[in-house]
């Protein structure tokens, strides 16, 4: 496959799963900031609005007006609208190469995200958004399960897809563990609904809201799709597709980034990850990830051309 | 021009009560309004369908043709639009009597348009013994100097072709120009098939009509017999300028057709005159290149270096005969449209034979006798750039004002080796299905695509571009003309 293609794939993948994260991320604090204020409401939200990429100035405007620029603003990188204009942007350059019904799916996303987001009148076009993110979302995730080849593309989907749910978690994770003082069942609930795993958590641990439980849940569980020991062993399955239609390539490096990090998660314990530096802890993941995307990058994308003359 | 004729039998029902039989000829009726021999089949259908129907099956191929995503996209506004690409509904059909006649003439012209471009780069006989002036042909911007000697595989210069023809009020087929660079539009002749075997099938095999469908493999077939000998395992690629090229939808096609990788120039790596494509597996060397980016663009070391869509070394690989592309460089001196003017020349020149399709009268504006005689009477000629395509460039005389006529005046007075001049040409002209629900008469030319290598393939039939609005004379895609599908028949 070309360097070129496995790269917009790849991006496409990050890109997309940015803007659900972000979606959810707001949708899920939307509703909290309905409830009546209390202060210790407030660090936290600034916290979220950084982590989401709304930074210093830009955090400590009015939450309905940071809630719009995340969605809709297209001067901010990071908005919903900015991340699903990028996955669309990535897609069109390799158009052949994904099934028609990924591209339409993501098409109409767009479409629909776009004329949401430029014409924002009332409050129930934000949930209007939302939903058609979360809809859309879902459905472009299936049918590219359901209508592609699982080869090396597919693969590079996947990667895509679960390094960006695993760098987004532990900044989100830091962002309400940072100012825990006074939160409260709901803001429990609010981190959990941010990544779908309200329900979720309630199968392992009923609905008693503890915050190591939230932590434990977020970052060790193994068979839930959106936490971060999950999203590892995927990356790791995917790697090791990639690995087998390209034989020759230094695969090393990347096995022992991805090997470590995915045991740092499969064989930690809540409590004493806690009870030390949680945040290194939390930092440590996001470091790792980033050294596997440069060490994809070096080995498949962007490799000096001397390593590489005839597969 | 005649006041147009009216049909003269005003009994013939709905769809074909407008069509108007003007000068031009016509493709399906005769000057007194009975169909020809070839068309009668069609004429019937169309008599015979409920009036809605027609309306149907066009609302149904637009929608085929928007879900495959034959679309192309209009710029301006921020999200840009896309639109399908204007296709009639009914078909263009070509007895195989005169359809033999055209193979015969591409055939013959390709082959001397190959010798010539051989001689040109090499000897330049045809230059010392004075059949074409040295002068057309080093003042051409087309012409490269850099082709000069170098060996290219079969000596084929030009293994993919697009030739426009169109037919006079005789009844004839002349050339009206060779499109020798990047000819474009085959995806169009591919799908608008598939679209009209759903629309009309049983017609369709009751008329028997010859496949097309082959081309694809056909193409590749040709690229790989230009390949380097000796290599073992050949990689073909189709090179691009990317996304926002107009012709994207169709180089994907094609790549697609064909199996092969579909790269743009950033994905070419020369080192020691060899071309690699970067993959996820390594470098991987590439043998043939069919280019679809022009020559100016594809190596900024040896052409333009401000070109981004090309692979710095790419030339010398290609001299050193280390990859192949096609067509060749350089092809477009031989569709200039004044060198044009001498293909005939070419012809009697290498092949001893008289041309089997002729062309269209030209008027060199080199020369003081045809220059004086047509600024004289500009009202009256088409007047072309001669290094342009795409319906730019151009003054079509009776349509043009006074003020138009005396810019190309003072344009042809400035460079003469720039311009030439065709009479006016009534295009033959085609029942087309208007959006108000009639069968009215459009002018139309023909394109087929001629493929050189091991040997000449011409799949039979080619694209129809026609000139949807009324009157218009124009049929350029990018100046508001459509297509339609071409039926050669099988007897």
């Amino acid at each position: 496959m070309l360097s070129r293609v496995a790269d917009s794939l790849y991006w496409m993948s990050r890109y997309f799963e940015r803007a659900a994260h972000c979606s959810r991320v707001l949708e899920a604090n939307y509703s909290l900031m309905l409830n009546p204020g209390k202060l210790s409401t407030e660090q936290r939200w600034q916290n979220i609005m950084g982590h989401l990429g709304l930074d210093g100035d830009a955090s400590r405007i009015e939450p309905q007006a940071a809630i719009m620029k995340l969605m809709s603003d297209t001067q901010v990188p990071s908005s919903i609208v900015s991340c699903v204009t990028s996955a669309r942007e990535n897609a069109s350059q390799v158009r052949e190469q994904i099934s028609s019904e990924m591209w339409e799916r993501l098409n109409q996303l767009y479409h629909e995200v776009v004329q949401t987001a430029s014409n924002m009148f009332s409050d129930s076009d934000v949930m209007r958004l939302f939903m058609a993110m979360r809809e859309g979302g879902y459905k472009f995730i299936g049918v590219t399960d359901a209508s592609m080849n699982h080869g090396e593309g597919w693969h590079f989907i996947q990667f895509g897809k679960y390094i960006e749910r695993t760098s987004s978690l532990p900044l989100l994770i830091d962002a309400v563990f940072s100012a825990q003082q006074g939160a409260d069942d709901l803001d429990w609930v609010g981190l959990l609904t941010s990544c779908s795993a309200f329900e979720a958590y309630c199968k392992v641990y009923t609905a008693d809201l503890k915050p190591e439980q939230v932590a434990e849940f977020l970052l060790l569980n193994p068979e839930f799709p959106y936490t971060a020991r999950y999203s590892t062993e995927k990356m790791q399955h995917a790697l090791e597709g990639i690995r087998h239609t390209t034989p020759g390539r230094q695969f090393s490096e990347i096995e022992r980034i991805a090997g470590r990090l995915h045991a740092s998660l499969a064989y930690a314990q809540i409590d004493d990850v806690m009870s030390r530096d949680f945040e290194r802890f939390l930092a440590n993941i996001i470091e790792q990830c980033q050294s596997l995307h440069a060490a994809v990058h070096k080995a498949y994308i962007d490799y000096p051309i001397e390593s590489a003359f005839e597969a | 021009m005649a006041t147009p004729i009216l049909m003269p039998e005003r009994a013939i029902p709905a769809p074909f009560s407008e069509y108007e039989l003007g000068t031009a000829y016509d493709e399906m009726f005769r000057g007194n309004g009975r169909a020809r021999q070839h068309y009668k089949a069609l004429y019937s259908k169309l008599q015979s369908l409920p009036s809605d129907e027609l309306m149907r099956s066009k609302q149904e191929a637009d929608l085929s043709f928007f879900n495959q995503g034959i679309t192309f996209t209009v710029y301006g506004r921020e999200e840009g639009t896309e639109r399908i690409f204007p296709h009639d509904l009914l078909p263009r059909i070509i007895p195989a009597a005169e359809w033999d006649t055209i193979e015969k003439g591409l055939t013959q012209r390709i082959t001397a348009l190959n010798l010539f471009l051989k001689d040109i780069y090499n000897e330049r006989k045809i230059l010392s013994d004075g059949v074409i002036p040295g002068e057309v042909i080093y003042t051409c911007k087309h012409f490269r100097r850099q082709m000069r000697g170098v060996k290219v595989p079969r000596d084929v210069y030009v293994s993919v072709c697009g030739t426009d023809l169109i037919r006079l009020p005789s009844g004839e087929f002349v050339v009206l120009e060779d499109n020798l660079r990047v000819p474009s539009g085959v995806s169009y002749m591919l799908t608008s098939r598939k679209v009209m075997k759903q629309t009309f099938p049983i017609l369709f095999r009751k008329c028997g009509v010859r496949p097309i469908e082959q081309y694809s493999q056909a193409l590749l077939s040709t690229l790989r017999s230009l390949a380097p000998e000796g290599r073992s395992s050949l990689t073909i690629v189709l090179l691009t300028p990317g996304v926002y090229n107009s012709a994207y939808f169709e180089h994907t096609y094609l790549a697609r057709q064909m199996g092969i990788e579909l790269v743009e120039g950033r994905d070419l790596v020369v080192h020691d005159n060899i071309v690699y494509m970067r993959t996820t597996s390594g470098l991987q060397r590439v043998d043939v290149i069919y280019r679809r980016v022009d020559d100016d663009f594809l190596d900024p070391l040896t052409f333009r270096a401000d070109s981004e869509l090309g692979a710095p070394g790419l030339f010398n690989a290609y001299r050193a005969g280390n990859v192949v592309l096609a067509n060749a460089l350089g092809t477009g001196v031989a569709d200039d449209k004044a060198i044009y003017a001498y293909v005939p020349k070419m012809i009697q020149y290498y092949l001893g034979e008289t041309p089997i399709l002729n062309n269209v009268e030209t008027f060199l504006m080199t020369n003081e006798k045809e220059r004086d005689h047509v600024c004289a009477n500009l009202d009256k000629f088409v007047v072309k750039a001669v290094g342009e395509s795409g319906g730019y460039g151009m003054l079509i005389g009776p349509h043009s004002s006074k003020q138009q006529q005396e810019e190309f005046r003072v344009r042809i007075m400035e460079q003469p080796r720039n311009y030439i001049a065709q009479p006016t040409l009534a295009l033959s002209t085609a029942p087309c299905f208007t959006e108000d629900g009639q069968i009215e008469p459009r002018h139309v030319d023909l394109r087929p695509y001629v493929l050189f290598g091991e040997k000449v393939t011409i799949v039979p039939g080619g694209l129809t571009r026609v000139a949807l609005r009324k009157g218009s004379l124009v049929v350029n895609s990018s100046q508001g003309g459509g297509s339609k599908d071409t039926w050669v028949l099988q007897s």
